[in-house]
């Protein structure tokens, strides 16, 4: 367990942390993407039952609600994470894995078609989030 | 059966992409007018409220939320999350060029790489279909791609 106050966490517990926030916004991403396919075309939906129609649709989804349950810890995981790693590691690392992590989520929880293009996209965006931070 | 997008639709990724950035640029710079927020400090947060900067910020963010999830109504996870990623590559131009800030040359380097990532999904199709009888990995038609270059 880290507390607050430990500027420098160890290796496991450093990537304990960064796992947990990128574990979490993996969630948070698939379980909004998967309410959001289940609910179908948002355009369509605000054609037929207005703007309110369409937000009703979406936040009466519980899967969309999880969702937005995994983002918010997803973010305060990274607040807990940026107090105790450095940010210069935090950020990308975290924002790389999610990137990661979400190509393999997306095919195996919602069977998209993660060809040789998304594969590459994925791990060409995952490193670059990673420089971007030097 | 391809999914290629409609113009509308490609305003929708472009939406994605500058109201995250713009939105994030906006909280970071009102942020640094309000000063550290601590635990024993946590009023800040109201008296950050009030700050146009952060104000304009969190619409850009709510902005962001509902284009984003119009996105996910149509699109995959994984066509739309790389256009999220271009987002950084904004901010780092903004920051540059807004802010002042110097950009080194390994970020040139992630600008790159994330501008190339994008271009390999936004070449392909934007939905998986789940008809057994189709191959969805055709190649892009020659118009789909000119339509995505338009938008970067």
């Amino acid at each position: 367990m880290i507390y607050a106050g430990h500027i420098h966490a160890g290796p496991v517990e450093t990537w304990a942390t960064i796992l947990t926030v990128a574990a979490t916004a993996v969630a948070g991403d698939v379980l909004t993407a998967g309410a959001m396919r289940r609910i179908g075309d948002l355009d369509l939906i605000r054609a037929k039952a207005g703007l309110t129609g369409a937000i009703r649709a979406v936040t009466s989804s519980p899967m969309f609600l999880l969702g937005v349950l995994s983002m918010a810890a997803s973010f305060f995981s990274l607040l807990f994470t940026l107090s105790n790693v450095e940010v210069s590691l935090a950020a990308p690392a975290s924002a790389s894995l999610t990137f990661l992590g979400n190509a393999f989520a997306a095919k195996i929880f919602l069977k998209e078609n993660v060809d040789r293009r998304r594969w590459l996209a994925a791990l060409f965006v995952c490193a670059g989030v990673f420089l971007l931070a030097k | 059966m391809k999914h290629t997008l409609s113009p509308q639709r490609y305003l929708i990724l472009l939406a994605v992409m500058l109201t995250a950035s713009v939105g994030d640029t906006l909280l970071s710079h009102g942020m640094t007018q309000v000063g550290p927020v601590t635990l024993a400090r946590m009023g800040m947060l109201l008296a950050a409220l009030r700050n146009p900067w952060v104000i304009t910020g969190i619409l850009c963010l709510l902005g962001f939320f509902a284009s984003y999830l119009t996105a996910l109504s149509w699109a995959d996870l994984t066509f739309v999350l790389p256009s999220t990623a271009f987002g950084y590559v904004v901010v780092a131009l903004l920051s540059k060029f807004w802010l002042h800030e110097t950009i080194s040359p390994y970020r040139w380097a992630g600008i790159l790489l994330i501008v190339c990532g994008v271009g390999f999904v936004a070449n392909g199709p934007s939905l998986t279909t789940h008809e057994p009888q189709h191959a969805v990995q055709e190649p892009a038609p020659e118009g789909e791609g000119a339509v995505t270059g338009g938008t970067r």
